[in-house]
């Protein structure tokens, strides 16, 4: 089992005849996701890759062959209104790849997959791979592991480092998860311990946080009061200084509040190890999972 | 992108929000023109794009034109927390019958936007947020809906409640600043303080708003907006060569790919006792131009005595990086030591095309962290 994705996960991939979307698209495959179908307005009746039929609406893809998840690689400008149109067609999960969307329309879309019982991912995120079952976006499958470890982050390749590392160590993963670093995201640290806490296949699980916002105090709090489960935690930008945004538009320290030695402390009070570095997050983990 | 007082001001002019007039100039000649235009009293404001002006010394109230002189002489080329001061806003100064903040910015939690409100005002928000929090309102608003008149005059209400002319106006305030955040696409909108004259006439006499950057490509006439010369020179040149940049003070260079794992590779150089010279994403290309826009910045800076390389190749593959890398250093004249560490999709073939090179290699990253540190002595 893994968080958010499992067997019957069908998988219309919009804007997939662009660039990132293709390349992305043919990893997915290759992984043996299943892509049902594709969605590029003005290509419709087209193939990707000679297999996967390319309609102009999500509406078709989930008609004609049940797609019930949409990841998305279009950009910015388009981003919200496939959104939309992704959770109107019926899709009820929808991963959002795209970087750098704008945040009002974010704003905009969220009562819109509220109302309509639309889990997102995303968006600026690297999305979610489960081993064994599905990758849903652009984690690489070669640093992957089936396994007892869940792993959320708001990083990529930082999440991409630890994989390689929890994998190195032979701790295989059920589900990697990076939730994205944008202040207004659809699956939250909280939506994914919460789901890790209730997959009985996952074990144990890894929390990688960074400045910007309280996500990482509110996740300490659910932990200490509901999470039997070890878990073991990193923060990124205990360097950073005040007011810059450090590439993701969410990691930013404003008001003296969303610095690294804030969530370390919450963590900590909840009894959550924070590991120093990158490299001390397996064994800290090791050390308080006793199997 | 956050913009000054006056431009914020415009921003709230074109919406519909009472201002008092003002003009934003660079001399103190014009500032003397300005202040016989619109007539004594007047405010000289300093424009920095950092808080605590007032605290500074950099705004100040003028009664005559002797202090207009003076007081634009002593602001013009102040230095507020590192930041230049270039250009004063005059500005009719008016009475103050009583002072309330009013600002927007977005709710992560709720993932909404949030309305902040409190007969505080005129006071850093942030200090009454620690020390006395139940004097803020708050109102979340349905994007649906916008703030509706209402919760608007709820909000007005709690401000003024003997007063209901003032809260109405307080009310049609809040409704105006949330249509300007929308549609400018704000990150935050605050107005501190909005004020009272004794005849009961409102104005916001204060603007501070922040841009989406991602937003930028519906407000083309924003970019103009940006204070060049406020912005630090390697940070510029990053922005327009498409890099994430923040510059630090220390003499490590830091070329990483991916945001969270830049952040930490800095944490580290720190972690060993050396001291990140930058913050730098490079992205997920290998593309060698990139890579010779990202060294150029670093290098910019003398201070920079050894450069990292951490690259986790997922997609991106390592020995693209590593072609890409090594056509960077070629066409360039480096005198700084670089240290490589590439890991991930063909990093071996990645690692052999570095083997024939003089750049150093590392294995993992806490060894090339190290071995910077090292090398920058």
């Amino acid at each position: 089992m893994a968080i958010f994705v499992d067997d019957s996960t069908k998988v219309v991939v919009q804007g997939i005849t662009g660039r990132d979307g293709g390349f992305h698209s043919a990893e997915m495959l290759a992984y043996g996701t299943k892509i049902v179908a594709g969605v590029t307005p003005g290509r419709g009746g087209q193939k990707f890759q000679d297999q996967v039929p390319v309609y102009d609406t999500v509406k078709e893809a989930v008609s004609e062959h049940g797609a019930n998840t949409s990841v998305i690689f279009v950009p910015p400008f388009g981003a919200s209104g496939a959104i939309y149109e992704a959770a109107d067609a019926g899709c009820k999960l929808i991963v959002c790849i795209t970087e750098g969307v704008p945040t009002v329309d974010m704003v905009k879309v969220m009562p819109y997959l509220e109302e309509r019982g639309v889990r997102l991912i995303g968006p600026n995120c690297p999305g979610l791979l489960a081993p064994g079952i599905a990758k849903l976006g652009i984690l690489p499958t070669s640093i992957v592991k089936e396994g007892p470890v869940g792993l959320v982050s708001r990083s990529g390749t930082l999440t991409y480092e630890v994989v390689y590392q929890l994998s190195a160590a032979g701790l295989g993963q059920t589900t990697c998860l990076g939730i994205g670093g944008d202040p207004i995201i659809g699956t939250t640290f909280m939506d994914a311990i919460i789901a890790f806490n209730e997959d009985p296949k996952t074990e144990a699980f890894v929390m990688i946080g960074e400045i910007g916002g309280d996500a990482e105090e509110q996740a300490a709090e659910y932990i200490k009061a509901n999470v039997k489960k070890p878990v073991v935690s990193f923060i990124a930008g205990q360097t950073a200084p005040p007011g810059k945004k450090m590439g993701h538009a969410g990691a930013i320290v404003s008001g003296g509040t969303g610095t690294a030695a804030e969530k370390k402390k919450a963590l900590e009070a909840a009894g959550i190890p924070v590991a120093e570095r990158p490299m001390d997050i397996v064994p800290r983990l090791q050390e308080i999972w006793k199997k | 992108m956050n913009i000054h007082e006056y431009q914020g001001k415009e921003i709230f002019t074109d919406f519909g929000l009472p201002v008092p007039g003002g003009t934003a100039v660079q001399s103190v000649d014009d500032a003397v023109a300005s202040a016989q235009e619109y007539g004594l009293p007047v405010m000289v404001k300093a424009q920095v794009l950092i808080g605590g002006r007032g605290k500074a010394g950099g705004v100040k109230f003028c009664e005559t034109i002797e202090d207009v002189k003076k007081n634009a002489t002593n602001i013009l080329g102040m230095d507020i927390k590192g930041h230049t001061v270039r250009t004063v806003l005059v500005t009719p100064a008016v009475d103050i019958d009583s002072e309330f903040y009013i600002g927007m910015l977005i709710d992560r939690n709720t993932k909404r936007v949030m309305l902040m409100a409190s007969a505080e005002g005129g006071v850093e928000i942030e200090q009454v947020a620690k020390d006395t929090p139940e004097l803020i309102f708050k109102q979340i608003i349905d994007p649906r809906f916008g703030l509706l008149d209402h919760e608007a005059m709820d909000m007005g209400m709690r401000l003024c409640p003997d007063d209901i002319k003032r809260a109405r106006q307080l009310a049609a305030a809040m409704q105006k600043l949330y249509v300007a955040f929308i549609n400018s696409d704000a990150s935050l909108t605050e107005i501190n303080p909005w004020i009272f004259t004794t005849e009961g006439v409102g104005h916001a006499i204060d603007a501070k708003v922040s841009l989406d950057d991602n937003a930028m490509f519906r407000h083309p006439g924003y970019e103009a907006l940006r204070d060049l010369e406020a912005e630090d020179p390697s940070e510029r040149a990053a922005r327009e060569a498409g890099l994430s940049f923040v510059k630090l003070s220390g003499n490590v260079g830091c070329l990483v790919n991916g945001a969270g794992l830049a952040m930490a590779t800095m944490d580290l150089v720190k972690y060993y006792g050396g001291q990140p010279a930058n913050f730098l994403d490079i992205g997920g290309s290998s593309n060698p131009e990139k890579v010779v826009n990202a060294l150029n910045i670093i290098l910019a800076d003398k201070e920079v005595k050894a450069i990292l390389f951490n690259i986790f190749g997922g997609i991106t593959r390592c020995d693209d990086v590593a072609n890409g890398i090594i056509a960077a250093t070629e066409s360039m004249d480096i005198d700084v030591p670089i240290v490589v560490r590439l890991i991930g999709t063909n990093e071996e073939e990645g690692r052999a095309l570095l083997a024939k090179t003089n750049l150093v290699s590392a294995d993992t990253m806490d060894d090339v962290v190290k071995k910077a540190i090292e090398l920058a002595g």
